[in-house]
């Protein structure tokens, strides 16, 4: 392993893989991504892989319209034949109150003004999408047709291949144990092969990314939670889209060859690292989720699985340097959604750190550590 | 089973290739987790009680290693299939 580098990278999944990549594109060489277990062993190989541009907040809209566009081209961009299954197959989102009508009518103007063809689907006209949903209490649904979903594995191999190729050093079965500090500057990193001198980290630690900040003095406002998800055996095709409610607050879709994979938040799933799975969430998700969708009934549970969700304060990434430490650069938090931003967190991370103009300027002041401080959060309405 | 000859079915839920799996395992993906997420070898219906023995000992024979150091991956739940309807009317307090 080489023991010296411009910049480490921390963490295998797809923020870090993406971001060693945009750096090579940048000129950087002399890149060391560490992954402690296995590239896409984390939240990105556990994640539900949809991409949706539905949000309720400029910046998500931003960042996920950036990332759709980057996702259409990327395995070409990447040169990775196996292609990223990219399948935009829409996200069907039911209303069920009035409340949230009025929050996704005003959604979708804002979705609108984004050149977002999002609809608004009247009851009789759900079924038109999703053919199999009940019309119980259902008093409307929005739906975008080029929201849809990816390989997560396959996504992140292609970052990670074309970074090889581009001169990146991937370092498997390598876990950080500590930082070699001298006063607000990381001189190295330790880990348990050895240790690397470096000018800058990246702590694209996911679940554990709290952890390797407070190895540097860092406190993070974030903790992690265990979110669980299931897949049913190939079944014929019932709906296409992905169907996500907040209601309920459930999400589930059909995948190309019939399998059906869902899952649901838990109001009481205590902070922590469990990924553990529970007898209570296969009856929790198939109760709801058949409440919505009774055909889906049928269909047999093969796997379970859990992952961990890596939460800030206000849903939202954040992104940049803490102010206790001057070359650990941030990109964590990312609440459930990090696999549908990370082509354009990656970008604006690898940007952060060779000084160039943000893709997204607002978010040096807007997705910084510091706008906690500042009591100046990005309250997104629309999350499960 | 015919280890040799590429075109042969390794996961027969899948349809992945024995040639797949060696081309996965060239490409640096060594451990039955990531040739699994990357091949889909043991996701389908039998959820990998086919093909595990024999993908342990395929990267054990392309690592030159045996079988028995090879990194298992955790076997999830549930055992055998369940209909949803089924676990939807199952209270697990019950349980």
């Amino acid at each position: 392993m080489k023991t010296k580098a411009a910049v480490v990278v921390i963490g295998g999944g797809v923020i870090g893989t993406a971001i060693a990549y945009e750096l090579t594109l940048r000129g950087v060489r002399d890149i060391v991504l560490v992954e402690k277990n296995t590239l896409f062993s984390g939240a990105t190989a556990r994640c539900g892989a949809g991409v949706r541009q539905q949000w309720g907040t400029e910046m998500n809209l931003r960042l996920s319209i950036g990332s759709v566009k980057r996702y259409e081209t990327l395995a070409e961009e990447l040169d990775y034949p196996h292609g990223i299954e990219f399948s935009q197959t829409g996200y069907f989102m039911p209303v069920y109150t009035e409340k949230q009508r009025q929050q996704f009518e005003k959604n979708v103007s804002l979705q609108r003004k984004f050149g977002l063809d999002v609809q608004y689907l009247q009851p009789e006209e759900c079924r038109s999408i999703v053919p199999i949903v009940s019309l119980d209490g259902l008093l409307g649904a929005t739906y975008y047709d080029k929201d849809g979903y990816l390989s997560p594995f396959h996504t992140t191999a292609a970052y990670a291949e074309a970074a090889k190729r581009n001169g990146v050093c991937i370092e498997k079965n390598t876990e950080v144990l500590g930082f070699t500090m001298e006063k607000e500057t990381i001189r190295s990193v330790k880990t348990n092969r050895g240790d690397i001198s470096c000018d800058c980290v990246v702590n694209a630690a996911g679940g554990w990314s709290q952890e390797i900040a407070q190895m540097a003095h860092v406190t993070l406002p974030l903790f992690s939670e265990r979110h669980q998800i299931l897949v049913t055996e190939p079944i014929e095709p019932l709906f296409r889209p992905m169907v996500m409610s907040f209601t309920h607050g459930f999400y589930t879709q059909q995948e190309p060859n019939g399998a059906i994979l869902m899952g649901v938040g838990d109001p009481h799933e205590p902070k922590g690292y469990n990924m553990d799975h529970s007898y209570h969430f296969l009856h929790t998700v198939a109760s709801l989720v058949t409440s919505v969708l009774p055909a889906v009934g049928k269909a047999r549970v093969v796997r379970q699985w859990s992952g961990l969700y890596n939460i800030s304060p206000d849903k939202a990434p954040i992104l940049g340097l803490p102010k206790e430490v001057n070359n650990m650069f941030l990109a964590v938090g990312f609440s459930g959604h990090g696999f549908m931003v990370a082509p354009m967190v990656s970008e604006m991370i690898a940007q952060m750190i060779t000084n160039e103009e943000l893709s997204i300027p607002e978010a040096r002041t807007q997705l910084d550590l510091g706008r906690y401080d500042r009591g100046e959060r990005i309250v997104e309405p629309s999350v499960v | 089973m015919n280890l040799k000859d590429d075109n042969t079915i390794v996961c027969r839920c899948a349809d992945v290739t024995l040639g797949e799996i060696k081309e996965a395992i060239r490409k640096g993906y060594t451990t039955l987790d990531e040739i699994k997420r990357l091949t889909r070898a043991g996701m389908g219906q039998c959820q990998g009680k086919t093909c595990r023995n024999l993908l342990l000992q395929i990267i054990a024979n392309e690592l030159h290693i045996s079988p028995t150091d090879v990194e298992l991956s955790r076997l999830r739940p549930p055992s055998v299939t369940i209909p949803l309807e089924l676990l939807a009317k199952e209270d697990a307090n019950e349980n």
